[in-house]
């Protein structure tokens, strides 16, 4: 390490001499540093995993364009659309095929728990809008009462959902009704509810008599191929005559469902004040030790003052004591952060894991709010006066 | 030109503090250094003896008069100017001020790495070189918190020679020593300067020095009072 830093800066790597010659102060030093890198890694964690968490039931279908109401910020939100514009989207030459796609939450009373399942209501004749993971098992579905379910739902047991197959179904009440599940697909549990159901949309009106097939929350439609999806939706606004409705790509929805969880719902602006927070405390704990650092070496620096070393000598130094803080700081926050978040997953069955990405913002975001804390932090040099040495 | 004098101080006025408690220092000292002299700047504390010191240091603007340092006027110079010729200087200081942190021997290095592009071998050589002259060669690994008082002060000696300055100057080096040590530092001082033909401007008032000295000057109240020559 210190031949590596005395080659990097061209001189004797005073900054690593100087943290590591007290070894207590160095470790307290890292320690802090990896504070803060956990708190940020658990935080962004959080942050990605709504991300992830809301883009995940966009996987369970495929559509090219979505109508949905005026007000709906995400699949399980706002208003319905009325059918009859899934028939006028039809007379479009590219628009192949339309589904409507309705939803809503099924409380699913487990004894001790009750837990949640994000319904969807799909035409079980229509593999085309449905993701290729739950594609095969959509004939099931045919059946009334039929359900395929998420295994990976909170409150249900892994062998008890893994136990779940067409000759050994699971069958439960819910909204007073015997549901049977035949199939299960891989959804996961998110913010808004504990898992995810597929029904037919005949088992979704039984569910909740108070809908109409008339009225679905959303519609989804795929074009035919070589059909540019942009223009095909400039033609469904004027073909549509609700102005209220957005009729948008299915990715664009998907893209602006997340962008709406993270900058306009409590959770995801909480999540980023998190992030926040935690590059602040960071900055705060690396300033504090270099600071200090600095202070306890005014004598010291004062003397390399009056021998002629200038002010980027000292900057230097300081950077370097912030770039070994940063990247040695690093290791253990990178560990730690890791084994935070694969806990919490295991737990919250939120989709939580260290990326790649993230690890390597969080790496250069702590190298450079370490080097702006050393900026910061040799202002107090300004006081090593080497007039006073004597 | 390579002037005789290292050193001209012509008309030397120093004031410290603003306003009601402005306060002069210095009384139109005037001073040369005579390149190879060894010169004992004696006083009692608070005669100025540290001003005189800091000005000639470059580490303390030139308010009035004028200081030829090296043949480069002092008064107006640029802190750029400034921190450039201090690296032609040596410096000894009342405590030793080595860096905690680093050995003998990187201490050393730090007064040479001042200079850019010296080589980290030649630098290494040239520093366990330095605590060979002045009798540490057996200490070069140590960290300060490891040697004796009189230890330091000869890394602290070996560092100011190390870059071979051209002048040196000395804040009562001996002040923090015992009667040995502190006769071994300046016996030192005296043989690298005469070996060197370096400079060297001492503070002190110990006694002991005088007899080694080519010149001493006595100041009393910011005013030089008495100028002996010897030798």
């Amino acid at each position: 390490m210190s031949r590596l830093l005395q080659a990097l800066f061209g001189r004797l790597p005073i900054g690593w001499l100087q943290l590591t010659h007290n070894r207590t102060r160095f470790a307290a030093a890292l320690a802090g540093v990896a504070f803060a890198n956990v708190l940020v890694f658990v935080q962004l964690g959080i942050m990605n995993s709504m991300g992830a968490a809301t883009l995940r039931p966009y996987d369970f279908f495929q559509a090219d364009i979505m109508i949905s109401a005026g007000d709906a910020n995400s699949l399980s939100d706002g208003g319905n659309v009325a059918r009859q514009w899934l028939l006028q989207a039809m007379a479009d030459p590219d628009v192949v095929d339309g589904m409507g796609l309705f939803m809503a939450n099924v409380p699913w009373d487990r004894g001790e728990k009750d837990i949640s399942l994000s319904t969807f209501g799909v035409d079980p004749v229509k593999p085309g809008f449905i993701g290729v993971q739950i594609a095969d098992d959509l004939p099931l579905l045919q059946v009334q009462d039929a359900a395929i379910l998420d295994r990976l739902a909170r409150g249900l047991a892994k062998d008890e959902a893994a136990a779940i197959r067409p000759q050994t179904p699971l069958a439960f009440e819910a909204q007073s009704r015997t549901l049977v599940a035949y199939a299960t697909f891989a959804g996961g549990g998110g913010f808004g509810g504990d898992g995810y159901m597929l029904v037919s949309d005949q088992t979704f009106l039984s569910l909740f008599p108070a809908r109409s097939s008339a009225a679905p929350d959303h519609i989804l439609l795929t074009l035919g191929r070589g059909a540019d999806v942009d223009t095909v939706v400039a033609r469904l606004r004027s073909l549509i005559s609700d102005p209220s409705l957005r009729i948008r790509s299915y990715a664009d929805a998907a893209q602006d469902d997340l962008k709406y969880q993270q900058t306009r719902r409590p959770t995801g602006i909480i999540f980023g004040f998190g992030v926040l927070i935690g590059v602040l405390v960071g900055l705060v704990i690396v300033y504090q030790v270099l600071s200090t650092d600095v202070a306890d070496h005014l004598r010291e620096y004062a003397t390399f003052k009056a021998m002629g070393y200038g002010p980027r000598f000292f900057l230097s130094v300081v950077f370097e004591e912030a770039l070994v803080l940063g990247v040695m700081g690093f290791i253990p926050g990178l560990i730690v952060g890791t084994a935070i978040l694969t806990l919490m997953g295991k737990i919250t069955t939120l989709p939580l894991a260290m990326s790649f990405s993230m690890a390597v913002s969080v790496f250069i975001g702590t190298v450079v709010f370490s080097a702006i804390s050393g900026a910061i932090a040799t202002r107090r040099l300004a006081a090593a006066d080497p007039a006073d040495l004597f | 030109m390579e002037h005789e004098n290292i050193l001209e101080a012509k008309g030397l006025n120093h004031w410290f503090g603003t306003g009601d408690v402005k306060k002069q220092a210095l009384f139109d000292v005037n001073l040369t250094l005579k390149r190879g002299s060894f010169t004992v700047l004696m006083g009692p504390s608070g005669s100025g003896k540290t001003t005189v010191l800091t000005l000639i240091g470059c580490l303390r603007s030139v308010q009035d008069g004028s200081v030829c340092l090296l043949d480069r006027e002092l008064n107006g110079a640029s802190e750029a100017e400034l921190v450039a010729l201090r690296r032609r200087l040596g410096f000894i200081f009342q405590a030793h001020n080595l860096h905690e942190s680093l050995t003998a021997t990187q201490n050393v290095i730090m007064g040479l790495q001042v200079h850019r592009g010296v080589s980290d071998a030649d630098a290494q050589r040239a520093a366990t070189h330095a605590l060979g002259l002045v009798g540490l060669s057996d200490r070069v690994g140590y960290l300060p918190g490891n040697l004796s008082g009189g230890q330091k002060q000869r890394v602290a000696v070996a560092r100011a020679l190390v870059g071979n300055p051209a002048l040196l100057l000395a804040d009562e080096p001996t002040a923090a020593l015992d009667k040995e040590s502190a006769a071994e530092v300046v016996d030192l001082l005296k043989r690298m300067g005469a070996a060197r033909g370096m400079t060297t401007l001492l503070v002190t008032h110990d006694n002991r020095i005088l007899d080694r000295a080519d010149r001493i000057l006595t100041l009393e109240d910011g005013r030089i009072v008495t100028m002996e020559d010897r030798g």
